[in-house]
């Protein structure tokens, strides 16, 4: 199946909690080493509230299946839209071994209130990728079951890979250079 | 017995690392044990977090190579594959077709060299030394052939956007060759010292037993899935470089001597693997074409604004690259997902329940390196 009859599927379904379909960014020809790869892929936009309900539904209806979560990413997109505190964004790359298809599916939301609830229930491989999301990014997961540092030490002040992140001045007394 | 009766038992914690022999760099397991038997793991890592992801964002694109090298470094040609494989697809760059075959052929041979790591260690881990020395041996060859060709014999940066840093030097093909015919028979020589040993087998069959559900639940693939039967391979399933054009096979456990999926299903995987990626190498170095070795792309470039995923078979798994530009000259984010990573995190569910000897041969089996875990 593809992107866009995912979409359209899930749409039908969970009608406005599933926000877009953004069109495959950038022209990517099919070529370079990655041309097995299959082509760039659409991203879905969801709601976070609806990410349990939808994300089960994905995992557990036999027409997708999506059995495997291949990634779980953080990206920080301050001011976006401009003038506004900034967003998180959760991007779910989702794989049916089954089924041999793939999908993207992303969430967002504001830094003021910054809630996703987990999919670790669903899919135990986000238990890891969720701590670091958290860890690296600040992204808080409601409902995951142990939702601390995982790379960091666990007295580090502040979320690396923002990007208004400050580089601590010292760290135990080890002076940053 | 009676008066065993008054005697209180209780559970210990034991810190296994951060230095310990069989964790294969810096990994602490926090063990709760029932006398010799563990019944809770936590995993605990990030001794080796050095912010690469971070570090990407500062560098511009080419600058980053050689910090994949960084990640897994026994398997160095392979990152550096994929981080250019997933920069070119982003970039639309075409590689010319000899790069493509240099980039097979140096990929497979760094997988071998990998898998000669995990045969010496699996077998240091049961206590014998010999495997390291044999394995180390043959390992020594194909360095020689990396210096060879890049002048590393560790981290070897050869990769570029578009091809690779330098053509094959003279006398590389027949070198190599030499060294596929010095390699085949060594194969069943590791089978006769290890595999098939009866107190090797004793203590890998039957430990450590990894369900396909579980392993594609928990993220785990390579070598680590397949050995629970399940025949998906990247190279095979959605190839990706020139591996369409190649005859191989991917081995998958079979349960010989034990279940489908424990500890010595995981080691002859790797085993049968070598001699596939060995497969490979000599069909490319005969089929390898003429012509450039590198597309003409300038150092400082800016990929269009967009992103991309892309995941490649590598030694431990499959390594993704999930990579968003913003049409600058750094990459704006780039997640790496390691394999190692994943194939860690399934140690609490298989380890629990297990002797704390067999646990070291479980964490050994999951062939783990933590650089690519802590980044």
């Amino acid at each position: 199946m593809t992107s866009q009859e995912i979409f359209e599927q899930l749409k039908r379904k969970f009608g406005d909690k599933i926000l877009t379909c953004e069109e495959p960014a950038g022209p990517v020809p099919p070529c370079g080493s990655g041309a097995g790869n299959s082509p760039a892929l659409a991203g879905l936009k969801i709601e976070p509230a609806a990410l349990p309900e939808v994300m089960s539904f994905l995992k557990d209806s036999p027409e997708f299946y999506f059995d495997s979560l291949m990634c779980l990413s953080g990206v920080d997109y301050p001011g976006l839209p401009a003038g506004e505190a900034g967003h998180l964004t959760v991007v779910y790359h989702l794989f049916s071994t089954s089924h041999n298809h793939k999908i993207v599916l992303k969430t967002t939301v504001s830094k003021g209130a910054h809630f996703i609830p987990t999919v670790s229930h669903i899919w135990p491989a986000a238990d890891w990728f969720e701590r670091e999301a958290y860890d690296l990014l600040g992204i808080k997961f409601e409902g995951h079951p142990n939702l601390t540092r995982i790379l960091m030490p666990d007295d580090w002040a502040g979320h690396p890979l923002r990007k208004d992140y400050q580089y601590p001045k010292e760290y135990h007394g080890v002076p940053h250079s | 017995m009676n008066e065993m009766r008054g005697i209180e038992t209780e559970e210990m914690i034991i810190n296994m690392g951060p230095q310990h022999p069989s964790t294969h760099g810096v990994l602490k397991l926090v063990i709760k044990t029932d006398g010799e038997v563990v019944s809770e793991i936590t995993p605990v890592i990030g001794f080796l977090h050095r912010g690469l992801e971070k570090i990407a964002e500062r560098l511009k694109y080419q600058q980053f190579m050689p910090y994949t090298d960084r990640l897994d470094y026994l398997a160095s040609m392979n990152c550096n594959f994929a981080y250019a494989a997933t920069v070119e697809k982003l970039a639309g760059i075409q590689v010319p077709e000899r790069a493509e075959y240099i980039r097979v052929i140096m990929a497979e041979l760094n997988r071998i060299a990998s898998h000669l790591v995990f045969l010496g260690t699996s077998g240091l881990e049961a206590g014998a030394w010999t495997p390291l020395l044999y394995g180390f041996r043959e390992r020594e060859k194909i360095l020689d052939l990396f210096e060879m060709t890049c002048g590393q014999r560790l981290t070897y940066n050869y990769y570029r956007f578009g091809g690779v840093a330098q053509d094959l030097p003279a006398g590389f093909i027949e070198k190599a060759k030499e060294f596929c015919d010095y390699f085949e028979p060594k194969l069943k020589e590791y089978n006769d010292l290890l595999s098939y040993n009866r107190i090797f087998i004793n203590r890998m069959a039957h430990i450590g037993v990894l369900t396909p559900e579980t392993a594609i639940a928990y993220g785990v693939t390579g070598p680590n899935l397949r050995a629970g039967g399940v025949k998906w391979d990247i190279r095979k399933n959605e190839p990706y470089s020139v591996y369409q054009k190649f005859d191989f096979d991917i081995p998958v456990g079979r349960g010989e001597v034990g279940e489908t999926g424990d500890a010595w299903d995981r080691y002859m995987v790797r085993i049968r693997e070598m001699g596939q990626s060995l497969k490979i190498v000599r069909q490319a170095l005969e089929m390898i074409p003429a012509g450039e070795y590198c597309a003409k792309v300038p150092r400082m470039f800016k990929p269009p604004a967009g992103e991309v995923y892309c995941r490649f078979e590598n030694p431990r798994g499959d390594l993704g690259f999930y990579l968003v530009s913003d049409g600058s000259q750094n990459p704006y984010r780039l997640k790496i997902r390691a394999p190692s990573f994943s194939n860690l995190s399934v140690i609490s569910v298989l380890g629990a329940g297990t002797m704390i000897s067999d646990l070291i041969m479980i964490v050994g089996s999951l062939d783990i390196i933590l650089p690519e875990i802590d980044r």
